[in-house]
């Protein structure tokens, strides 16, 4: 028979990873400076990828000329308006597909068949639609950011514990009470990890609707500069698309250390 | 405070399906009265309660009350949840104060919550989160929210169930006076002969699946200050373990079977 002698060997650790900010921010500088070095040294060709350096002076360039602000303004309002209207929109449809046993089979069917279809294809009809002016470029994002936002805010509310509904039944709330005390709040959670999902979405269809039809926009600004090859100016066009997307899970960020701070 | 309501309980079946869960339930509670449910598990006892509360439809039979109700009674019939149900992301007068929105103003509201907090020894917990309360001390929240609306029949499902020995028995040695205190009839349900004996005024057993009245047993002590060493009230409790043992052995079986 097999012996065992000697202390018992720990076997519970790992499994649990822990942020350490400090490591990410570092990781990011590191990046930079193997890029810059790379660039400085002649291994990188300009044309190929500038160096982090040239694209920080563009971006001060085109900051300090305004030329930056005229394109980020357009783009920041088509977001925001778009963001908008698909989160208000899909989060509505979201709760009444979740609650009501009218809208779940035909709403979770139309959201299926239209929710794969790539938006950007949809562009050229948005057009035909709404005109080439701001119209078409709102209905793009609002209508990639409607879909996730039903299937994310359905599943919320899906997820919310039905003995929480029973109880607010049990005291006499209305209905209207029970949506606003119980199914919103207690969906919030998804809604907003949705968003967080969506802002990405939206970020990446404001570009291609710029990139079809806009005269001003980051996305426009991107593909003159890429027609250029001015690839100094293309990359800063892609760290201002980055640093709104960083906004954007920042606002979320704060919203959900706002909203669930109940969770601790 | 309310006054109890006399409830009947009249001929009440009840099949999830084609599966029977009650069959021809007959009982009535005074008012101020505390009916016991007990029984083994899956005979029905939730459904019942369920019923009573208007929260189930019965197949057939019907529950009547009868009685005055107090004008600051907001809610006449209130359930005490096994799992608390508590909202986590409202804090403990937040989650008390749930029911009275709407229906007072706020000073009316401030008021009732901190008189329930008070009561239920919750006063200094008024701001925490149900995360931050052991299972006893939420509870007790379950308790003030019920208490607030002024409740004429309180419906109590298992409410110790899911709380250690030690915290179940301080919270019944505080329900039997907080219930004789409120006035209210009460129907409570549990698997726990000793928590019927503590509580109950009638402890009615019911058969296993489909649920029958099988027994009701009364007991005329006071609710305040009933000793669980009590030999009158022990000889009660064997009586009970004697009428379902049979059945409780045989739904453990069945339960046991379903589960491979």
């Amino acid at each position: 028979m097999p012996h065992i002698r000697g202390p018992v060997a720990f076997r519970g650790g790992g499994f649990a990873p822990r942020d350490r900010p400090l490591a990410g921010a570092l990781t990011v500088i590191a990046l930079l400076a193997l890029w810059q070095a790379g660039s400085s040294l002649g291994w990188i060709p300009p044309l190929f990828l500038p160096a982090p350096y040239d694209v920080a002076r563009t971006l001060v360039t085109l900051t300090l000329s305004g030329e930056l602000w005229r394109h980020v303004s357009a783009s920041l309002l088509r977001l925001a308006v778009g963001w908008a209207l698909g989160t208000v929109f899909g989060v509505a449809l979201g709760v009444g597909v979740g609650i009501f046993t009218a809208l779940r089979s035909p709403g979770m069917a139309v959201v299926s068949a239209l929710f794969p279809i790539p938006k950007i294809a949809l562009v050229p009809l948005f057009i035909i639609w709404f005109g080439i002016g701001e119209g078409s470029k709102i209905a793009t994002l609002a209508f990639g950011v409607f879909f996730p936002m039903v299937i994310g805010t359905a599943a919320g509310v899906d997820n919310v514990p039905r003995s929480l509904i029973r109880m607010a039944q049990s005291f006499g709330l209305s209905r209207r009470a029970i949506v606003w005390k119980i199914v919103l709040p207690g969906s919030l959670p998804a809604i907003l990890s949705t968003m967080r999902i969506t802002a990405a979405i939206a970020i990446v269809l404001l570009v291609a609707a710029e990139m079809i039809g806009a005269q001003r926009g980051v996305g426009a600004f991107v593909l003159q500069e890429g027609n250029l090859y001015d690839t100094d100016g293309l990359l800063a066009g892609i760290v201002v698309l980055s640093l709104m997307g960083l906004g954007a899970s920042w606002i979320i960020g704060r919203l959900e250390r706002t909203l669930l701070a109940w969770r601790g | 405070m309310s006054q109890g309501l006399r409830l009947a309980i009249d001929g009440v079946c009840h099949s999830y399906g084609k599966l029977a869960v009650l069959e021809d339930i007959c009982l009535a509670a005074e008012p101020g009265e505390v009916l016991a449910l007990v029984g083994p598990s899956g005979c029905g006892k939730s459904t019942l309660l369920g019923i009573i509360g208007g929260m189930i439809a019965p197949t057939a039979g019907s529950v009547r009350a009868e009685g005055a109700l107090a004008d600051e009674c907001l809610n006449p019939f209130t359930y005490v949840f096994q799992d608390f149900a508590l909202l986590p992301w409202r804090t403990v007068a937040g989650n008390v104060a749930l029911p009275l929105e709407g229906r007072l103003d706020q000073a009316a509201r401030r008021e009732r919550v901190a008189e329930a907090l008070r009561l239920t020894g919750l006063g200094e917990f008024a701001g925490a989160w149900p995360r931050q309360l052991s299972g006893g001390m939420r509870q007790r929240v379950g308790i003030a929210r019920a208490l607030a609306v002024r409740p004429a029949c309180l419906l109590m499902d298992e409410p110790l169930s899911a709380l250690d020995a030690q915290t179940r028995d301080l919270l019944l040695e505080e329900f039997g006076a907080l219930i004789a205190r409120a006035g209210t009839t009460t129907v409570y349900v549990t698997h726990n002969l000793g928590e019927a004996v503590r509580l109950g005024h009638q402890i009615a057993v019911l058969s296993r699946r489909p649920g029958k009245v099988r027994e009701v047993v009364r007991i005329t002590h006071p609710l305040v200050g009933r000793d669980p060493a009590d030999p009158a009230l022990a000889r009660i409790e064997r009586c009970l373990w004697e009428l379902i043992r049979d059945d409780a052995a045989a739904a453990a079986r069945e339960l046991d079977h379903a589960a491979h």
